[in-house]
Formats: structure tokens, sequence, C-alpha cells
């Protein structure tokens, strides 16, 4: 296989999943072809942190055997990949850092329980800022995942290996985790479908925590039906996550495979301070032409208000940044990870930290313990959960005007590598559309809109009320059968085709 | 919020005490670096003082559950030695520390 070009069509997970039933295809061809691809393109994307060629293919030869002797399992021999974050019994989860550069799971996450008993096969470990801290996956301290649509561009982030992979036909489908909108804004700017489930949805088990009220794994696919597939196998209640929510999950592939050809009846809020000013023309003109097309299919477009998004960075940035102090204290050298031994416990456990956490890592950590600290509290912590009372209600108001909110994902498209990794505050303030949903628990997806004038892809984000994942990939799905479809990433920089800067 | 933050000299020993509170050993040049980045920080998320949240209650989590309970029962754990299996020490099924108490 040549290396030169665009990577050939892989399948979507729904075509995937039908070759493999209909023996069209062996999931040892699927897994080779697919880790080919990787072969070619990871050296210029750095999407995958580890990749499990052996393992998968043999993994992929015994699915195939056994679906020969008949095992119903859906998913038999479907690669999944796995952001490094998310534990695989066996395989190593570094997220992102230094402090577990050895580490191997000694279990699954729910989630990769669920998606092994059906059948997945784990291809290898996706890229992400270092424990899922930053908006580009440049904190990784395994270099930065690339993005396919320019490679001197941010795959976005945290979850930007998973998006980067999808997009560049890496991976059939991988998982992320968005606490703040690591699923959304990377699967924006690499031109694929992002889903962050309602908070309770899925279990957190098994994902290493960054901040654990906003924390939520969800799919990063192809298409909206393929996000429909992952979710219903990764959605419900689990014991072993004590804040999965023990409700009935619904049928999302049929609320996807049953959608209307149309949005009559469904009423869509634009919430105004999300097209304020700050966001790009090209991104503000995409989600107009996604808008102009609902209701042309239909759809009731109201103008909403959600008062407090302009405090929602500072809130969120309070917030997760104390849960991240508290669940990063179990980084100590004692029970696994890093150690940088010293007589002194103190001094070891101190040490340790400095050494194997990042920057950013530190930033939040220092942030974080400062908003808990004696005399703080109330001031900081304490003030910022209040502003999350005040955006959950934002919400519950919206949504008593309308059934969904549609909005741009971030303000931009892809930005270049460097560009904003020295000012971390501009970086913040790029989550402002995404960080609201993880505050107020609420589901979102993201979904490719089109291109920008430099041919970047731009993503919209419709959001629903909470446990309303049906309605959100319903709505999503007819609306990503108006957008244009986007070509084949070029794998290059468009630098040296001399756009412009 | 508390004035005495803003400045710059005050927040440097507020970055070094809360480093020591976080374990996390700091350089001069960390404590530099901090300094601004916090100070920035800080001073942006300030303007959350503009609104009025007297009377409102905090959320700790979006979704109402609280206290969820698991029957008591013994289910098997991790085995001993895969709970070991990442220890940068161990010796007898026991992670190796330095000496706590003298």
């Amino acid at each position: 296989m040549s290396c030169s070009g665009p990577v050939s069509e892989l399948p979507s997970l729904s075509a995937a999943l039908d070759a493999l039933r209909r023996n069209e295809v062996s999931s040892e061809e699927l897994v080779s072809e697919l880790l080919r691809t990787i072969e070619c393109w990871n050296p210029t994307l750095n999407a995958y942190v580890y990749v499990n060629s052996e393992e998968a293919l043999a993994c992929a030869r015994e699915a195939d055997a056994r679906r020969r002797a008949g095992d119903p399992a859906p998913w038999v021999g479907v690669p999944i990949g796995i952001k490094d974050n998310i534990c695989v019994r066996g395989q190593p989860c570094t997220c992102g850092s230094k402090i577990l550069k050895s580490y191997r799971s000694p279990y699954d996450a729910t989630v990769s329980r669920r998606l092994r008993e059906a059948g997945a096969v784990f291809v290898g470990r996706l890229n992400l800022d270092e424990f899922a801290m930053g908006s580009s996956t440049e904190t990784s301290a395994w270099g930065p995942a690339r993005n396919p649509w320019d490679v001197d561009r941010v795959a976005g982030g945290s979850s930007g290996g998973s998006a980067a992979a999808v997009a560049a036909g890496m991976a059939v489908a991988a998982l992320g985790s968005d606490t703040g909108g690591s699923i959304r804004q990377p699967a924006a700017f690499c031109g694929c479908v992002g889903l962050k489930p309602s908070y309770g949805r899925v279990s957190r088990y098994g994902l290493v925590a960054y901040a654990s009220s906003l924390d939520q794994i969800g799919p990063l696919t192809r298409t909206v039906r393929d996000a429909a597939l992952l979710l219903s196998v990764l959605a419900g209640r689990d014991p072993m996550d004590s804040t999965s929510l023990d409700v009935p999950v619904p049928d999302y592939i049929a609320a996807v495979d049953q959608a209307p050809d149309d949005l009559r009846g469904r009423c869509i809020g634009l919430p105004r301070e999300y097209f304020a000013e700050g966001i790009e023309p090209d991104v503000a003109q995409a989600v107009k032409a996604a808008v102009a097309d609902m209701a042309r299919l239909g759809a009731d477009v109201v103008e909403v208000s959600l008062p407090h998004t302009h405090y929602a960075v500072a809130a969120y940035y309070l917030i997760a940044t104390a849960e991240a102090s508290a669940n990063l204290a179990r980084f100590d050298g004692v029970r696994y990870g890093l150690r940088v031994p010293s007589e002194d416990v103190l001094e070891q456990y101190e040490r340790t930290r400095a050494e194997g956490f990042g920057q950013e890592v530190k930033r939040r950590i220092i942030l974080g313990t400062y908003a808990l600290s004696a005399g703080y509290y109330d001031a900081y912590y304490l003030r910022a959960q209040k502003v999350r009372t005040l955006i959950r209600r934002d919400f519950e108001r919206a949504f008593q005007q309308c059934d969904l909110l549609l909005t741009p994902v971030a303000p931009t498209t892809a930005f270049r590598i460097g560009e904003r990794i020295s000012d971390p505050l501009t970086m913040y303030l790029g989550d402002i559309f995404t960080v609201p949903a993880n505050l107020a628990g609420i589901c979102a997806i993201s979904i490719p809109a089109g291109l920008d004038s430099r041919g970047l892809p731009v993503g919209l984000q419709l959001m629903a009320p909470a446990l309303e994942e049906a309605r959100l990939l319903q709505v999503a799905h007819v609306v990503e059968q108006t957008r244009p479809r986007l070509p084949r990433p070029p794998l290059a920089s468009r630098a040296s085709g001399g756009s412009p800067a | 919020m508390n004035e005495h933050t803003t400045c710059s000299e005050d927040l440097a020993a507020e970055v070094r005490r809360v480093a020591k509170l976080a374990r996390i050993y700091v350089s001069e040049d960390d404590v530099a670096q901090w300094t601004r980045d916090l100070g920035r920080i800080l001073e942006y998320v300030r303007q959350l003082n503009e609104l009025d949240v007297d009377s409102v209650e905090p959320t700790a989590h979006a979704i109402p559950v609280a206290n969820v309970m698991r029957d008591d029962e013994p289910r098997p754990g991790l085995p001993h030695t895969e709970a070991l299996s990442n220890a940068p020490a161990a010796r007898d099924g026991l992670f190796i520390v330095p000496k706590i108490i003298e």
C-alpha cells in the first residue's frame, strides 16, 4: 500500500458491522487494512500512542472463528480505538503523562468490558492532552496529535487522537472522554461526529478521573448513526459507578433509523449568547446555513437566551481544577506510576509529582488547590458551584421553549500548533460553547457543518435535555443529511500549498 | 474576593504554599511562571463576583442522586498480584515506601 496520497475510504462503523455480518469482509482483513493505514499515517498525525498490532490481529482471527462458529454477538471482530485514559486490561494507560509511562491496566473499564463482551477488537491507544487537560492535545507528553486537514494545526483536544484517527481512516470509531468539550471540539476540528452523553448515562468506571462531576465517556465516529450504535453498547447503569443512572436506555439505533425526513414539529433554539462577537465569520456562516436548512425542513427556529453563558468558563475552570486537584492526589509514586525515590516520603511525593506531571496539569492542580484552600473556598469554589446552578437553570428555562439548542462548537476552526499553548487563558476561552453542557449535565453532539474558506472543518453543536440522547441523535441525523459531505482530508500541510495563514 | 492576592509578591507566596499542599516541588522559575498564570486566571474568574448568588444553592452534581448504596455483599476484588503489578517497589505482597515514623 502506498503512503503517498490521502487515505482510502474506510467503512463507517455501520458499514463495517454490516459487511462483517454478511461475511463480505473478515475481521482479519478489516484490522489488517486499518493497521496498514495506521502504519502509513500515524508517523504524521501521532494519533495513536500505542498500537496493539499483534494482539489485535490475533483477536480478529479469533473473532472470525467465533463468527464462523455462529457467535451472535453483534460486534464480533469490529475494531475500536480507545482514548488513552480509559482502561483496557493488559494494555498501557498513560493518560498522555510521564507519570503513567509504564502503567498497564490490570482491569477493564466498564465501557471496555461492554465492548469486549460485544466482540470488539481493541486496536490501540489514542493520544490526548495529559490527563485530558487541554483543548489541543499539545499537553500530551508524547507530542501533539495533528489535524488531518492541515498537519500544522491542532486536532483539538483533549480527545485529539481519537478525532484525528477517525477522520483519517485510522479508526472505524473511537472512544473519547468529555469534561468540558473534549469529545465535541476535536470532532469539530477534524470533521467527525462526537457525542457527549448526559452525565450518568455511561459508566465512568475505569476512566482515569479528571473532574468527576463533569467527566463522561462518549463516541467519536464518522456518522451520527455510528454514534448511536456505539452509545447503545456503552449506555446503562453500572454498579461500579454510583453516579451512573438506573434509568431505561432507549433504542438509539431505532431513533436514527426511524428518523423522519423532515423536522416538522421540532423547535430548535438559537441561544443568542452563543452568536455574540468573537466567532469567526466562517463559523457563524456555517451555522446560519444549517439553520436555514433546518427551517426549510419545517423546524420551528426560535431565539432563546442562556444569560449566564459568559460566566461558564470561569465557573468551569474553578470546579474542574478543584476536582482535578483531589483526583490527581493519587499519583504519589506509591502504588503505581513513576517514583522519584527519596529517603524522605514528603520529598518523594514532591519530586515524583514535579517530574511526572507536565506544566498544564501542575498549573491546574495549583489553581484547584488554591480554590479549595482555607480562606478561598467560599470566594472561588463555592461561588463557582452557585454559578453552576444558574447555568443549569438557564438550560431548564431554554428547554421549556424548545426541544434542542443549536450552536457553534467552538468560536474558531482548528488553530495552529503552538499558537495558544503558552497562553492558558486564551486556550481556556475557546471552550466557551462546550463547557456549559458539562456543567448542566445535559447531552450534546458535534456534527460536521462544512469547511471554512481555508478548507478546515466547522462543527455544529446540538444540545438536548439530560437523558434525551434519542431525540438528540434523531435530529442530528436529519441535520447531518442536509450538510455537504466532506471530502477526504488531505493529510498534509496547507502552508506549502500557499493558502493564507 | 480576597484583596491581598492581587499583589504579585503575596501571590508568589500563595503559589509556594499551595504547591506544598499539593505536594509538588516548585523551582523559583515555576513560582514566577505560575504566579503570572494564576494572577491572570484569578483576575478572569473574579468576574463571577458580578453575580448575586447569595440565595443560590450550589450544584455539586448535575444529577439528583445522593447516597447511592449497594448491597453489602462480598465480591471478588482485584487479585493481590495484579494490584501490585504496577507498584514502583513491592515485596512480600506489600508496597514498599520510605520510613514514615522513626
